[in-house]
């Protein structure tokens, strides 16, 4: 069934996200894009872009909007991608959830110790790991265009990526901004 | 004093409603909420929490209310803050992608999109380059993001299955430095 699918997918992505948004957006395109083959890497890159301009948490709403699409994809009426939808989200927060409420409970005062530094510290160098394969793997014929078919599409994708990723890293502007003037530059010139 | 249900909810439902741009947008709009206007908890402690919350699995955020809603008013404090932090964002989405559907097909969208989806990409690429000077990146361990990298996208590894081995190892490891630590 498509529900107990995606809520054992999402409960087990909740688990194992560690070190923020993006790497929420990894392990969600990895399990719905690779591994379940539920949305292709273009439906999600229009999810990504979506979540990321509107309020919340991305991860919550990378979650919400992939369980919609999953199920309506699959061929199930509306009210089932809705009800998708949000079984996703919570499932997402399930287990992180109980998690907290555990450690809450029985550790007032949260102590860092060796071991547990040096389970973050590896954390953190995997998770970089784990998003640059994200965006690798989103980079198909499908979101930059052909090479033999739309050459000039190719051109106008390389060029908007190099401009937004300098714009970002260097010059720090919001993500949200990025994806409105590039959503104007497209308008403008296909 | 008990804090009311619809106070606490209320408070992570304007926090929710009006960050845009994910979790750490939260965090100056949390603190100006909870520790400096209803002064609910001191900064030492919403620091604790945010540390606490970055070290756990999960969303940012929701692990922030989590904690929060569990110390001012127990399991159902946790349940309302939660609610409040999401609420507004699922239906938000929910509009769109029910919407979405019927404006996929028109011309000027599609061509937005087109613009879009490689900003998207460049705007994942990103954040790889900004963390690599919080995960402390050098060239002895620089190895651990490339292999962890190409094991995922040139072989299909899960990723779930990098972090667990990530877990086991860093554990062993720190296991290992503490028995050097007696040693010595």
């Amino acid at each position: 069934m498509i529900f107990w699918k995606l809520f054992y997918t999402f409960c087990k992505i909740g688990i194992v996200c560690f070190g923020g948004g993006y790497s929420m957006i990894a392990l969600i395109q990895h399990e719905v894009v690779e591994e379940n083959a539920w949305l292709t890497a273009q439906e999600f890159t229009d999810i990504v872009a979506t979540s990321q301009m509107t309020p919340g948490p991305v991860g919550i709403n990378v979650a919400t909007y992939s369980g919609y699409t999953v199920a309506v994809n699959a061929g199930y009426a509306e009210w089932v991608g809705i009800a998708s939808a949000i079984l996703a989200s919570f499932a997402v927060i399930l287990l992180p959830f109980v998690l907290m409420m555990i450690i809450s409970r029985f550790f007032l005062k949260y102590r860092a110790n060796s071991k547990v530094t040096s389970v973050i510290g590896l954390l953190r160098l995997v998770v970089v790991g784990l998003i640059a394969a994200a965006a690798l793997v989103l980079i198909t014929p499908e979101n930059f265009g052909n090479w033999s078919v739309e050459n000039r599409q190719l051109w106008i994708s390389v060029v908007i990526c190099l401009t937004v990723f300098i714009a970002s890293l260097k010059f720090k502007l919001s993500p949200i901004l990025l994806i409105l003037l590039s959503g104007v530059v497209g308008a403008v010139l296909y | 004093m008990k804090i009311p249900y619809f106070q606490l909810f209320w408070s992570f439902f304007k926090i929710g409603t009006f960050t845009i741009g994910g979790g750490y947008a939260m965090i100056p709009l949390m603190e100006k909420e909870l520790v400096d206007r209803r002064g609910w908890l001191a900064k030492t402690d919403f620091l604790d929490i945010l540390s606490l919350s970055q070290a756990l699995p999960g969303v940012f955020a929701v692990n922030m209310a989590t904690n929060i809603g569990y110390r001012l008013r127990g399991f159902r404090g946790a349940v309302v803050s939660v609610m409040g932090n999401i609420a507004v964002p699922i239906l938000i989405i929910l509009l769109l992608a029910t919407g979405f559907r019927y404006w996929k097909e028109n011309i000027w969208v599609e061509r937005c999109f087109k613009g879009i989806r490689p900003a998207v990409v460049a705007l994942i690429a990103a954040p790889v380059f900004k963390l690599s000077k919080t995960a402390q990146i050098s060239w002895k361990n620089a190895w651990i993001p490339v292999v962890s990298a190409l094991l995922i996208y040139m072989w299909g590894v899960s990723p779930v299955w990098i972090i667990v081995v990530a877990i086991v190892c860093g554990y062993i490891y720190g296991c290992l430095q503490d028995r050097k630590e007696v040693e010595e």
